[in-house]
């Protein structure tokens, strides 16, 4: 068995070609495999999400997360440029539909790959991984605690960011969802609502709403962190993909 | 939770930053989760000058009593020096 892997920075050409920072791991065996992108969360392109990518690649995927903040200048540290890009009103979503394409035809010209892309996202990613799934062809989806994608963002809210559940209809994907039941930003009521639509809609997907969990409980570094949710969402998330990523 | 709100001011002063000292034209505080702070939430306050790129940036993340505690001593330090001391048009 050949379980190691590579994992480091990689530029793809994103969104009206602009250049874009990524983080690629993938396995170095020669087995066909499918291919992850992940979303990073509003905090930006951070260290605790690329781990998250080595996690996949240890898993037998080869994952890449691109820093959707880029933009805001190559050599500028994440934290600076997840400000900056908070500050202009967050990524648009046709931007965001434009990067995430790239990062899979990225994916899809890697050895190897079997064609089958998965994307995930967290937080304000887990809404553009609904986002996605709903914009281009993808495999398996996975929103971990994504707000906005039913309910309209406080009227403060600073960031370009609107309902999807009407998009809903182009879901291209079973969708698997991850939440917690302490949660505001999606609450359970918000997660019902788009548990029905799906329902009514004949979309596949499954929700699994964890007691005694918040926002960001998959976040290792912070006291968000819940392990019982974490350890059993992360099983859920490698069976669902075992089941729709494979050749 | 992510509260996402942002209240923006402009600014009117100078900060010191990774790359040195430059002038500051915007300031922004939002309740939400911290970059490096250990707590669930705090208050951040990014001092910058956009201008001069996202890297002219001061960060703080403080806990809501210490945002609190650092608001009445600005208060309580202007209270106690002559009035417009320290205004722009002194």
């Amino acid at each position: 068995m050949n379980d190691a892997i590579w994992a480091g920075t990689v530029a793809i050409s994103g969104h009206a070609d602009a250049e874009l920072e990524a983080y690629l791991a993938r396995p170095l065996g020669d087995q066909a495999r499918g291919g992850v992108v992940v979303i990073h969360h509003m905090p930006g392109y951070d260290t605790g999400t690329q781990e998250i990518v080595r996690r996949f690649a240890a898993n037998g995927y080869a994952a890449i997360l691109p820093n959707l903040y880029s933009r805001e200048g190559a050599g500028v540290s994440p934290d600076d440029q997840a400000a900056a890009a908070r500050a202009k009103g967050g990524v648009p979503d046709e931007q965001l539909v434009g990067d995430v394409r790239a990062a899979a035809a990225h994916l899809n010209t890697l050895d190897h790959a079997n064609g089958k892309i998965g994307v995930i996202g967290y937080c304000s990613g887990g809404r553009q991984s609904f986002l996605a799934a709903c914009s281009l062809q993808i495999d398996a989806a996975v929103d971990c605690y994504g707000a906005f994608v039913v309910n309209e963002p406080p009227e403060q809210f600073p960031l370009k960011a609107t309902p999807l559940l009407s998009k809903a209809a182009d879901l291209s994907c079973p969708l698997l969802g991850l939440f917690g039941e302490d949660d505001t930003y999606p609450g359970p009521e918000e997660v019902g609502v788009l548990d029905a639509e799906l329902d009514k809609l004949g979309k596949e997907h499954e929700f699994h709403i964890y007691p005694d969990a918040g926002h960001a409980f998959f976040s290792v570094d912070r006291p968000a962190y819940r392990p019982a949710a974490a350890v059993d969402g992360w099983k859920r998330i490698f069976d669902f993909y075992g089941r729709h990523l494979s050749a | 939770m992510c509260t996402y709100i942002t209240e923006k001011i402009e600014l009117d002063g100078a900060g010191k930053g990774g790359t040195g000292w430059f002038t500051l034209s915007e300031g922004a505080v939002y309740v939400d989760h911290p970059y490096h702070a250990c707590h669930e939430h705090t208050v951040n306050i990014d001092f910058t000058n956009p201008a001069e790129g996202p890297s002219a940036r001061v960060a703080v993340e403080l806990t809501e009593e210490s945002a609190l505690a650092l608001i009445a001593a600005i208060q309580k330090a202007l209270s106690s020096a002559p009035p417009g001391l320290a205004s722009a048009h002194h």
